[in-house]
């Protein structure tokens, strides 16, 4: 029912139309013609109308030509000879006035107006009843791999809207005239005009236009946590549930991509400055292809064989597509960005040596020192920093040993402690890796997971057991010190602490044992060091984060940039990305004005 | 890319020498620190500290003994031959200075490493007294690169077939029993020699540093798999050290975590043959 009333919208089937005041209908069905007939006043002449809309386009018959622009003098109803013209409406595109005729949606009449100039095909429902309309849309779910099937494999497990889910989808959009949704948005992409391209089925017009502000919308479709940005300041969230904003931008990043319309950008002239990157995520990437589209020659140096950062190493094949996160890094190299990997910068090149190269620099190397509970026994065999299992399943394919060299941990009994995104993913792909039980210890309650809602339901769905209030004390090993189980203490919840959430206390004497024989901590990451110990004149943070200005992103070091996870700590994919667009846009304003200099050879 | 320039195959084919040409790395790897280098696109991360290295040439020299499927594989290739991936300068380089006297103990492909330290050493003017250790005549490498820099070179074998019959800790007992003036025990080997070693060292107490080469993957402080303790303190050995103080490092925990993988070592190296 609800697909029949959006597409009234559109007025793309045959609508059924009825006389306002003796909802005579209009409509005429002979064998394979259907058209409306009116009767019509034109240069004092009575003529008659006959429309047959289909698909957007208005074919009309008159008995006498009318001139194109010219509009109708009166619309009369064939039965009760009244006037069907409404005066106090107009044509939402030529200001000509309109014909009134009344449609059946959601199970009563509703206005409905055809514009009486002969050449505007406009016609539409009132914006009050088009409102109610689009209210009465349920959001659409995307299809997902079966929850019994997915967890004996690796692929991705959400299939993205169709484009028929994507149209009703997009129609649910109020197309707010000051859209709280742009603000909700780290990169504050034009949201509201990329919905309205999908409603007009130009999807690829609508990729582009995301991608005037992100570069990565296929990746941040798939893991931004929408619920806290774009689709919490949605106005039809207000009252039902937000417009599916991230699953829109993916379906139309993967239109994009599938029919092979990415074209590379314009790139400005090079104007002979080089930026260097630290670090190929999320955050570099944006301010590698910010840059290179403006004209510099950009070089992204990447410490593991691998590009893509967190994206490679730590979000997991079946939550992001690795050819995916490959896809757009060729891009970047297409644009003419050079990678270089297996470079380490400090211990290879520090910032100083890269000064001497280049004109600025924008670290971006994200937050990868984990961080361990250190309580007793942590250092037993098949005890996992979460970073280290992920890395091993993702980047190493250690899923697929023995055909890959790395081995994979394996365990029946799967412990993951930690209630956030890399929670979840270490459990999910537990879970895949054939553990037959997979648990999650948090301390909080559930209200207070941190992980996106929609990870904690695909992992509920896939049958990972949630241990809530409760906290590792201990961890208990076998003879050959592998781990055989975890001591936990129950916990309650005090008053909330300085992050807002309401603090954890032990419960004394309430100690009990979970089994297992594989535990993943997954408490959170650290800034790691490694790129500091070479400039000790790079100002940090008192938790070990680089110091930037807010405004621009610029270090204490002149013309070194940074932004990330090691400026904030471990947040998102899409503000790293914003904070490269800052210091991309503070770097460009400050090169501009930079004569160009000679670089070193 | 990284290209073999030089391979030698040293003890039985059983430990093997490659020259690697990677410029950049060559320039800046200090004495201690190691690179990580991966063989091929299925291949696992490994690290290998750095025996030598020609800046001028842009080579790195590393030495290692073939034990499971990734030395086997690389024992495979030849000169010429490309390794896909090489990582480094990593890991803090060795503390070198002039304090006097200094006993290098090297076992089995350690000396490897204690060759690069050793030569520091004798380079900043200490007196550098070596006792290099095998299994058996055969497994002994460097010995003429050791004698060239060492003052004083003892040598052992654990059957007898070379320098003096026993461990290595038997003429170090004598040297610590001897003399007064040693500032400085380095020790580089398996890990129970560097654990009897220290054991020695502690009774005379004489500052011993020892290198260590734990599980790792990404060798930047990420993974955590090299996590060591030394002395109650939870270390990685990738950031942290290698190189630590011998008295403060628990040496059974190491052990215990470097054999977490053994049978699924055994399992890869049994697929790669078939």
């Amino acid at each position: 029912m609800f697909d029949q009333d959006v597409k009234y919208l559109k007025f793309k089937t045959y609508l059924n139309t009825y006389c306002p005041h003796c909802h005579n209908s209009f409509n005429i069905e002979k064998k394979e013609e259907k058209s409306i007939v009116f009767k019509a006043k034109y240069n004092d002449q009575d003529i008659d109308l006959k429309l047959s809309p289909y698909l957007d386009v208005f074919d009309i018959e008159t008995s006498v030509p009318i001139k194109e622009g010219d509009t109708l003098d009166d619309v009369i109803c064939p039965k009760c000879k009244k006037s069907i013209l409404n005066k106090e409406v107009t044509c939402g595109e030529c200001n000509s006035s309109v014909g009134e005729v009344m449609i059946s949606a959601l199970s009563k009449l509703m206005p409905f107006y055809i514009c009486t100039k002969y050449g505007c095909e406009w016609h539409g429902l009132s914006k009050a009843d088009e409102r109610k309309l689009k209210l009465k849309i349920p959001r659409q779910d995307m299809p997902e791999q079966d929850q019994k099937l997915r967890i004996s494999n690796y692929q991705e497990v959400p299939y993205g809207y169709t484009t028929e889910l994507a149209l009703l989808e997009a129609g649910r959009c109020l197309q707010c005239k000051s859209p709280k949704c742009v603000d909700g948005c780290p990169v504050n992409i034009d949201i509201p005009a990329f919905i309205s391209l999908i409603a007009e089925e130009k999807f690829d017009a609508a990729a582009k236009k995301i991608k005037e502000k992100n570069i990565l919308p296929s990746i941040c479709g798939r893991v931004c946590p929408q619920e806290d940005q774009c689709e919490k300041y949605c106005i039809v969230g207000i009252k039902d549930k937000p417009v599916a904003i991230g699953r829109l931008e993916r379906f139309v990043a993967d239109y994009e991509r599938k029919m092979d319309l990415v074209k590379a950008p314009v790139i400005s002239a090079e104007n002979g400055k080089r930026i260097a990157i630290v670090g190929s995520g999320p955050a570099g990437l944006t301010v590698a292809a910010d840059m290179r589209q403006l004209g510099y020659g950009v070089t992204i140096f990447e410490a593991l064989h691998e590009t893509g950062g967190v994206l490679t190493y730590g979000i997991p094949e079946f939550r992001l597509p690795k050819s995916i996160v490959q896809f757009e890094i060729n891009y970047l190299q297409s644009m003419g960005c050079r990678i270089e990997t297996n470079h380490v910068i400090g211990p290879l090149l520090t910032l100083d040596e890269l000064l001497d190269n280049f004109d600025a620099i924008f670290i971006a190397v994200g937050a990868g020192l984990p961080i361990f509970m250190n309580i007793e026994g942590e250092s037993l065999g098949n005890v996992f920093s979460a970073n280290e299992y992920l890395t091993r399943m993702n980047l190493m394919k250690a899923y697929r040993f023995p055909e890959y060299d790395t081995p994979m941990p394996q365990g029946s009994k799967v412990a993951v402690i930690g209630g956030g995104n890399v929670a979840m993913d270490c459990a999910r792909t537990a879970k895949r890796a054939g553990a037959g039980e997979v648990t999650i210890i948090y301390r909080r309650s559930r209200h207070e997971l941190p992980a996106r809602e929609e990870e904690v339901h695909h992992a509920e769905e896939e049958g990972i057991i949630f241990k809530l209030l409760n906290n590792p004390v201990k961890y208990i090993g076998t003879d050959n010190n592998k781990i055989k189980a975890i001591e936990c203490i129950k916990m309650e919840l005090g008053e909330p602490d300085q992050s807002g959430r309401r603090r954890p206390i032990p419960i004394e004497g309430s100690n009990f044992i979970v089994e297992c024989d594989l535990a993943i901590v997954a408490i959170g990451n650290g800034p790691n060091p490694i790129l500091f110990q070479s400039s000790p004149n790079l100002k940090l943070n008192k938790w070990g984060y680089i110091d930037v200005d807010p405004k621009t992103n610029e270090t204490s070091i002149p013309n070194v940039y940074a932004g990330g996870d090691i400026v904030t700590g471990s947040a998102t994919v899409i503000l790293a990305m914003g904070a490269g667009r800052i210091a991309a846009n503070a770097m460009h304003k400050k090169l501009s004005k930079k004569p160009k200099r000679k670089v070193k050879a | 890319m990284f290209q073999i320039v030089r391979k030698q195959e040293m003890a039985k084919g059983t430990i093997i020498r490659f020259d690697i040409s990677a410029p950049k790395i060559a320039k800046k790897i200090k004495p201690g620190q190691f690179i990580i280098l991966r063989v091929n696109e299925t291949g696992e991360r490994i690290p290998l500290t750095v025996a030598d290295k020609d800046s001028f040439a842009g080579i790195i020299t590393i030495i290692f003994q073939v034990v499971g499927k990734t030395t086997a594989l690389m024992r495979s290739l030849n000169t010429g031959d490309i390794i896909k991936d090489v990582v480094g300068p990593l890991g803090k380089a060795a503390e070198i200075e002039k304090t006097g006297t200094v006993i290098m103990v090297g076992g089995g492909t350690g000396v490897a490493i204690l060759h690069h330290i050793a030569k520091a050493y004798h380079e900043a003017g200490n007196h550098v007294i070596g006792i290099i250790g095998a299994q058996n005549k055969e497994m002994l490498i460097l010995e003429n690169e050791m004698r060239n820099i060492c003052d004083e070179l003892v040598i052992t074998t654990d059957d007898g077939s070379y320098g003096k019959q026993g461990f290595v800790t038997g003429p170090l007992k004598t040297y610590l029993q001897e003399r007064y003036d040693i500032k400085l025990v380095y020790a580089i080997g398996p890990i129970v020699m560097m654990k009897n070693v220290t054991k020695l060292t502690k009774e005379f107490n004489i500052p011993t540093i020892v290198s260590l080469n734990p599980v790792m993957i990404d060798g930047t402080g990420m993974c955590g798999g090299c996590r060591v303790k030394v002395g109650n303190e939870t270390n990685f050995a990738c950031v942290d050290g290698p190189d630590f103080d011998g008295h403060k490092v628990d040496f059974d925990e190491l052990e215990n975590r470097n054999s977490i993988y053994l049978k699924d070592e055994k399992d890869s190296l049994l697929f790669s043959i078939r």
